[in-house]
């Protein structure tokens, strides 16, 4: 599924009774985890997206849903910007809170 | 779409007749308020009840001249989140003596159907499908206001009070 | 909630039975919205609005709700329930923000009504602390105690927040809409970068009536409030800030966001043309039913009535003694401790920026203490301060040492307020939905260089704020020295200004160059401080006069010299 230039990305949302981060995983299924999160090409991504979207605000599932860029570092795929890092994992200031704490 | 009056659904004895099309002489009739400036002298002599439409951007100077030709105005919300039509309605009643219906068209929710109230609106054009029950308990959910409106000359006492009967 | 006997506590504005009613059906109210939100019965869009005007953001991680502290005076007892919350709901810790509130960071939509009815029992919401209405009134932290106070500023913010509660003309404005009010000779409250700044005063009859300043903010373009009008008196304030609202809520503009503070419309109106749209509606409103009427506010000020001081003597033996035999001691009463008007107490100021830290966080067991700290050393009452610390207003000087070597054993003891390592820092990237780049980890280098208390003195009064965007929610725009983070291509950079001045004689700092990244910054701080030491005339000269004095040129060169 990846593209070969790399340009991958993944959907974020956050779930609406809780407001905890997730992502969208395998077959439509929203997870918790990054490391569960599907990731898309470039070209797939805007109908994932949509379709996502559509599906969690019409279910009430989840808010501000976005699709964002990943890369891979050593063969591990890690969102590309700052924000999605620390929505993946926590706080940097608070390494115990977060989804890094659960790990 | 339902016509709201004091939390329950009402018959609506208005039309909104869109621009360019006649505007029938029996029945009350709300034009837009730009038809009424190009075309102002056609309507004298009406004997039907005349209403007026204001757009979300026109505030209530535009139309004070001319209020007394109005039966009602409605003010239009283009977002729920546009509050200019408050001060529009409040300027009508407390600024210009208006004492005709003035009606809140556009987006609105029953969220604020307490505020419409007591800035001086007295009907409301709710959303197709809107839960009308939500209507009803927007005005009873708060009993408490602190600030004086618009039927209440009392000066700002302590502040808080009761709202309604109580 | 009186825990404390009535005649022996501080003043706290307390609800009577009908603003009770009113929080309890207000909180009912939002149970019923929540309720329609997971049914569906509100979109997302509609939602919002309704949950901001209950202080509840989504931030990166989950949602944030933001408690009131009126005006940043709450008692022990408020305080108590807030740590409560906050071992409940949420992950053991709060952040008190630069309007003088809470935040809690880790909430669940679903838990909020509760928590609300929670709060509701010891007096305590969270209305208007975000949306576009008027927000929670601040002042100066040193209220009813500061030696320079003219005009109690808590009488008159009080008659705002309710007056602004839920305000039937005014919840929808074309942005939010801040008010600060100061009663005091120095200005602690930044009341010339809100969006309405009053000064309280006195005439030469000794009544009480205000200056207005309009069209303050920060943000992306930051403005120094002008001012509207020198003397409005006590009976017509309201009706003045009525007719300024109703001017803004119909000629704000609502096309764009970023255009839509009043500052914008001020400066696109001319001062001119908005003073007398002003003028011309407060001349119709100015009637009986909008008249602030003396006994009303008689009747708010009896909240405020002064505590059970005892006579003291002007001088504490016992304070002197104990900073003779303890420099920490003594540091920290020169630093954080300011002078009450009542002799023989003092205002001690609690740091929440220890060195390394998060400026502004308490964990639940400091709240506790503070909490009972403040019930043994200042009538049972506490404030907020916008700059993120905590306040003990009336404590004994001769009970000073005891307070503090228990704040010091709870980590809570740091001597820095005013100084360099009092930074204030918004959330930032770390939690806030709007960041571009982080904040807390730039402050807790800063202060973590600079955690030397002598040295911190040496250096003297010198404010450092971080924001972590434009919206300058860390007031960046008015420090001394400023920082801003910026994100370059997914890369986080900071750019530094340098004059900004949150007093009377408000300014907004210049850029100094080129943005540049964490590890330079914290370098580039302490550049600009070296070259402050070896400039100033002496230690009575404040960086912020060196650097008129001097200019920019030998900070620009000792930073960018190397490029």
């Amino acid at each position: 599924m990846p593209s070969q230039d790399g340009s991958l990305k993944a959907i974020t949302a956050n779930r609406l009774r809780d407001g905890v981060v997730v992502f969208l995983g395998a077959d439509a299924a929203w997870v918790e985890a990054f490391a569960d999160a599907a990731l898309f090409a470039a070209a797939d991504a805007d109908a994932a997206l949509a379709a996502a979207k559509a599906q969690a605000e019409g279910e009430q599932f989840g808010v501000d849903v976005y699709a964002f860029d990943v890369e891979t570092e050593n063969g591990v795929p890690v969102p590309v910007k700052m924000r999605e890092r620390i929505r993946a994992l926590g706080p940097s200031v608070r390494l115990d809170l977060g989804k890094q704490a659960a790990a | 779409m339902p016509l709201i009056e004091q939390g329950r659904v009402a018959e609506d004895s208005w039309s909104l007749i869109p621009d360019g099309e006649p505007v029938p002489n029996d029945r009350p009739a709300i034009i837009s308020f730009e038809r009424w400036q190009a075309e102002r002298a056609s309507f004298d002599g009406r004997n039907a009840k005349l209403g007026v439409r204001l757009k979300g951007g026109t505030l209530a100077g535009a139309v004070a001249a001319d209020l007394d030709r109005f039966a009602l105005v409605a003010v239009e919300f283009p977002k729920f989140r546009d509050g200019r039509g408050f001060s529009t309605a409040r300027e009508l009643r407390e600024r210009y003596g208006y004492t005709g219906e003035i009606r809140a068209v556009g987006h609105v929710i029953p969220d604020q159907y307490q505020f419409l109230m007591r800035t001086g609106f007295t009907s409301v054009e709710a959303p197709e499908g809107t839960n009308v029950e939500s209507w009803a308990d927007a005005l009873t959910e708060i009993t408490v206001a602190f600030q004086p409106s618009l039927d209440d000359t009392q000066p700002l006492s302590l502040l808080r009070r009761r709202l309604g009967a109580g | 909630m009186n825990h404390i006997a009535p005649g022996a506590r501080a003043g706290i504005y307390h609800y009577d039975e009908i603003d009770r009613r009113f929080v309890g059906e207000r909180v009912e109210q939002f149970r019923k919205q929540v309720e329609r939100r997971l049914a569906g019965e509100l979109t997302e869009e509609e939602f919002k609005p309704i949950r901001l005007m209950n202080g509840l953001y989504l931030q990166l991680h989950a949602y944030m709700l933001r408690i009131a502290v009126p005006y940043g005076v709450m008692s022990a007892v408020q305080l108590r329930k807030l740590s409560e919350i906050g071992r409940k709901y949420d992950r053991g810790y709060g952040h008190f923000t630069t309007r003088q509130n809470l935040q809690y960071n880790w909430i669940k939509l679903e838990d909020t009504p509760a928590i609300l009815n929670e709060l509701a029992d010891v007096d305590m919401h969270a209305l208007q602390t975000s949306g576009n209405c008027v927000r929670n009134v601040t002042t100066d932290q040193f209220v009813g105690a500061a030696a320079d106070e003219v005009v109690d500023g808590r009488v008159y913010a009080e008659i705002l927040r309710q007056w602004t509660t839920l305000h039937p003309e005014f919840t929808y404005l074309p942005r939010k809409f801040k008010i600060a009010i100061s009663g005091a000779s120095s200005d602690r409250a930044a009341v010339r970068v809100h969006d309405v700044g009053l000064l309280a005063r006195r005439n030469e009859a000794g009544e009480a009536g205000f200056t207005f300043y309009v069209g303050g903010g920060l943000g992306r373009s930051p403005f120094i409030g002008k001012l509207v009008r020198e003397w409005v008196a006590e009976e017509d304030f309201v009706a003045y800030l009525e007719a300024i609202l109703r001017v803004y809520n119909q000629y704000g503009r609502r096309d764009n966001i970023y255009k839509a503070r009043i500052k914008i419309l001020v400066h696109e109106l001319g001062l001119d043309t908005f003073r007398q749209e002003v003028e011309e509606e407060f001349e119709r409103l100015r009637g009986p039913k909008y008249r602030m009427a003396p006994e009303i506010v008689a009747e708010i000020r009896k909240h405020f009535a002064p505590p059970p001081f005892e006579e003291l003597a002007e001088r504490s033996d016992i304070l002197e003694r104990a900073k003779a035999t303890d420099p920490a001691f003594a540091n920290w009463v020169a630093v954080n401790v300011a002078e009450h008007r009542a002799p023989g107490y003092a205002i001690a100021t609690i740091s929440l920026k220890p060195p390394g830290g998060i400026p502004g966080d308490a964990t639940c067991d400091q709240m506790d203490l503070i909490a009972d700290l403040a019930e043994r050393h200042s009538f049972g009452e506490l404030r907020v301060s916008h700059v993120q610390n905590i306040v003990l207003a009336h404590v004994k000087q001769d009970e000073l040492y005891d307070l503090w070597q228990q704040l010091d054993a709870a980590g809570l003891g740091t001597a820095n307020a005013g100084l360099i390592g009092d930074i204030i820092a918004c959330p930032g990237l770390d939690y806030c939905a709007l960041a571009n780049a982080r904040s807390i980890p730039l402050a807790q280098a800063i202060s973590a260089r600079f955690a030397d208390p002598i040295r911190q003195r040496t250096i003297g009064e010198l404010g450092i704020k971080i924001s972590g965007c434009i919206n300058a929610c860390g007031h960046h725009h008015i420090a001394a020295i400023g920082i801003l983070g910026v994100d370059k291509k997914g890369t986080e950079f900071y750019q530094i200004t340098v004059g900004g001045d949150p007093t009377l004689t408000t300014a907004i700092g210049d850029i100094l160059g080129p943005a540049v990244t964490e590890t330079e910054a914290v370098d580039a701080i302490e550049a600009i401080v070296e070259v402050y030491l070896a400039n100033r005339t002496g230690e009575d000269e404040r960086f912020v006069d060196t650097l008129k004095r001097v200019g920019h040129a030998p900070f620009k060169e000792r930073i960018y010299a190397a490029d």
